[in-house]
């Protein structure tokens, strides 16, 4: 079997004997048996700690849960920066969930929580972090400060959950390289291991905008100036 | 080289220096967080069983019975002073988690959902769905967060520095991604660096990260460890990759089977007994398996879903219709760096928390639930106490770092073979059994090691991002705490819960 991989300085190919291997069992594979220099990140080899994202055939994958193809081509995610191989800087990234405010901001002073309302974010809380959503974004091409699919889809869960005292100041934090910027290409959902649909949820989030009082920027700047004249 | 000063600096990002950060925080002093990941990749995330506190919110409980569990389980090695207190603070705990936003799974009647672990005389464990470790993790990320707590990724231990007086006043690091030494000066240092459950190498259910580094940091500046010896080995891991298979596909009534189709011990036992019993048919030549089938495909789905997708996996086989292969591994290690009753260590300056810290509540094995729990509150203690370190003027003593060090060695032996067949043979001889006569071979072994190091050397000569040099710093780290486990299980004659002498 022979891979590829994108190293930081060429396109490597690597020859095998391995047989039904994740990804992951491949890449350590060949640091320990054929390259060192070889880097890539992993951790928990389970689908949960989010170390081992980067993209097979143009494709996101975890490469712990990716059994492995002949011919497969690895690279490392887009719109991060590469530090060395397939190993990515995630830090601005996830510098988004801050910008975002992507926290309980207030606990309601009191609350209750129903096995329907635990389920209402239970989706979206399984979200492991590990940034597929982030490489699939078209967004990041036309606006790099775009708060992005996972960040969006935390907020969700914070305005969606019974115990947010303050989702105001969540909803106003998101107008701006937020809900409204994103194309609904669903590119993230497709990617995403978890399942979660961050498109889905800025929709949802676009709801609750709606409701407090926002409106889609580039429709109003389009029809902002109508005085009931036809501009044709 | 400049050091980059703060009032406590925080070795690691999972539960326990996350909880710690948050804590250190609010008693209003500044907190920097290094960790050689991302705060939300370390092993907390892979926790799943739950975390205990007898709410009693699905059957009767109380405070004493969880404390009486715990230290059954302990055999005697634990103090009982800091179970109550754990225990009590459980409940406290638990809503403190509540209120910072982790989604705990609910009650038909709203309150937060609890189940049975093995060893508890109630269901105690609080839960979040399949995730409990997960969501934990990332509710106090986002918390770290709203406090704008630094948070520094990528940074690797390679020495706590020591103040002209003798205590810790900082650490060296390697920034992973430049290649280049950094100086952090704090006037509290608190190591929340995990377990050394990789010491066995694969044979582990762990994270790779899991390697005992900050362990084997204190160690070198004299901070004293406890309970070396005492390892958990969980019952079913998948044969071929060591992966997990929770506990609950037993608690659930799965069956273990040897090759002949046979059961062979009561599945429901406590961990190092079931482990045992295992090891013992494995000995004769048999094969083990866990059998679940008879649960149905819509429970396997509803209940174990994760289970199934790893086991199609890892060993392609469809638990459905399947049987699992499976084998004990490395799972959690009771002892670690002991700390007193404000999780300050033998060393001044130097507090610890989490995994790799011992403050003697597992004793000589671990009960389901009580690691989570654990981590949160003597995250807190050791957070706050550190916090509290009054100011001091220090000057930081000069220390060699391992990077120029390992400069001079040659590359003769391959570090990852040794590192491999280390771990197997700690696994074999310093397992779930143990012999006298094997653990001294075992030791003997170590030391040959050891002396063998400066023949290893790494391969990867690039300043950027070197995980080939990473791994080789991490297995000195490995034979320096695998050192000490050997040795304190040579100390230990008698058998005491996950620590089995067999008499020769």
């Amino acid at each position: 079997m022979k891979i590829s991989v994108q190293k930081s300085d060429k396109l490597q190919e690597y020859s095998l004997e391995l047989q039904s291997a994740t990804l992951l069992e491949v890449l350590q594979h060949i640091k320990t048996h054929q390259d060192a220099t070889l880097s890539f990140s992993s951790g928990c080899r389970s689908s949960v700690c989010g170390s081992c994202s980067m993209r097979v055939n143009e494709k996101e994958v975890l490469a712990c849960s990716y059994k492995v193809q002949d011919g497969d081509k690895i690279e490392p995610l887009r719109n991060v920066e590469v530090i060395r191989d397939l190993v990515v800087d995630m830090d601005k990234a996830y510098d988004f969930n801050a910008k975002a405010k992507a926290w309980l901001s207030r606990i309601s002073p009191e609350f209750s929580i129903s096995q329907e309302d635990e389920k209402i974010n239970e989706l979206q809380s399984d979200c492991i972090l590990c940034g597929s959503c982030y490489s699939a974004c078209p967004v990041y091409s036309v606006n790099e400060e775009f708060l992005g699919p996972f960040a969006l889809t935390r907020v969700w869960k914070y305005v969606s959950d019974k115990r947010e005292g303050d989702t105001q100041t969540k909803i106003d934090t998101i107008q701006n390289n937020g809900v409204w910027d994103c194309t609904l290409c669903n590119e993230c959902t497709v990617v995403c291991p978890q399942g979660i649909s961050s498109k889905a949820d800025i929709e949802k989030l676009r709801v609750k905008s709606t409701i407090a009082g926002y409106s889609d920027p580039s429709f109003s700047q389009s029809f902002g100036s109508f005085d009931g004249s036809p501009s044709f | 080289m400049n050091s980059l000063k703060t009032d406590v600096l925080i070795i690691g990002a999972g539960g326990a220096g996350l909880v710690a950060a948050i804590h250190a925080k609010e008693q209003g002093v500044s907190v920097k967080v290094l960790t050689k990941e991302y705060p939300t990749r370390s092993q907390t995330c892979m926790a799943q069983g739950g975390i205990n506190a007898a709410l009693g919110n699905v059957s009767e409980d109380s405070v004493e019975n969880h404390i009486a569990n715990t230290l059954k389980s302990a055999h005697g090695q634990a103090d009982e002073e800091a179970i109550r207190f754990m225990c009590s603070e459980a409940l406290e705990t638990v809503a403190w988690l509540e209120n910072i936003g982790v989604c705990f799974s609910r009650t038909e009647d709203g309150k937060i959902a609890q189940r049975r672990l093995g060893g508890a005389s109630a269901p105690r464990a609080c839960y979040a769905q399949d995730y409990t470790g997960l969501k934990i993790l990332h509710t106090l990320y986002d918390k770290a967060l709203s406090l704008g707590i630094d948070i520094e990724n990528e940074k690797f231990l390679l020495e706590l520095l020591e103040d002209t007086q003798g205590g810790v006043s900082g650490a060296l690091m390697l920034d992973i991604r430049s290649g280049e030494l950094q100086k952090y000066e704090a006037n509290a240092v608190i190591l929340a660096s995990g377990g050394y459950s990789r010491i066995y190498d694969k044979n582990s259910t762990n994270s790779t990260a899991s390697t005992g580094d900050g362990i084997a940091a204190a160690l070198r500046v004299g901070a004293k460890l406890i309970d070396m010896e005492f390892v958990q080995f969980h019952p079913t891991a998948l044969k071929k990759s060591s992966i997990l298979i929770s506990e609950s596909a037993r608690g659930e009534g799965g069956y273990l089977l040897n090759s002949k189709g046979e059961r062979f011990t009561n599945e429901l036992a406590p961990r190092d007994e079931v482990s045992r019993a295992i090891h013992e048919e494995m000995l004769k030549g048999e094969e083990i398996f866990l059998d679940i089938r008879h649960l149905g495909e819509d429970f396997i789905e509803e209940g174990l879903p994760q289970e199934r997708k790893l086991a199609k996996l890892y060993e392609d086989v469809d638990p459905v219709h399947d049987l699992i292969p499976i084998k004990p591994v490395a799972h959690y290690t009771m002892g670690g760096i002991e700390v007193d009753n404000k999780s300050q260590t033998s060393v001044s300056g130097l507090f610890a928390c989490g995994e790799c810290a011992n403050h003697r509540v597992h004793g000589a094995n671990r009960l389901g639930g009580n690691s989570l729990l654990e981590i949160v509150v003597f995250g807190k203690e050791a957070g706050i106490n550190a916090a509290k370190m009054a100011k001091k003027s220090t000057q930081l003593q000069e220390k060699r770092s391992i990077i120029e060090k390992i400069q001079g060695y040659t590359n003769e032996i391959d570090f990852y073979e040794k590192k491999q067949s280390l771990g197997d043979l700690l696994y074999t001889k310093v397992g779930i059994v143990r012999k006298k006569g094997e653990l001294q071979e075992v030791l003997e072994e170590i030391k040959l090691l050891k002396s063998q190091l400066p023949s290893m050397g790494v391969s990867d000569s690039s300043k950027v991002y070197n995980t080939n040099l990473l791994e080789f710093i991490e297995f000195h780290n490995v034979l320096d705490v695998a050192e000490v486990v050997v040795r304190a299980a040579l100390k230990r004659d008698k058998s005491c819960g996950a620590h089995f002498m067999e008499e020769v």
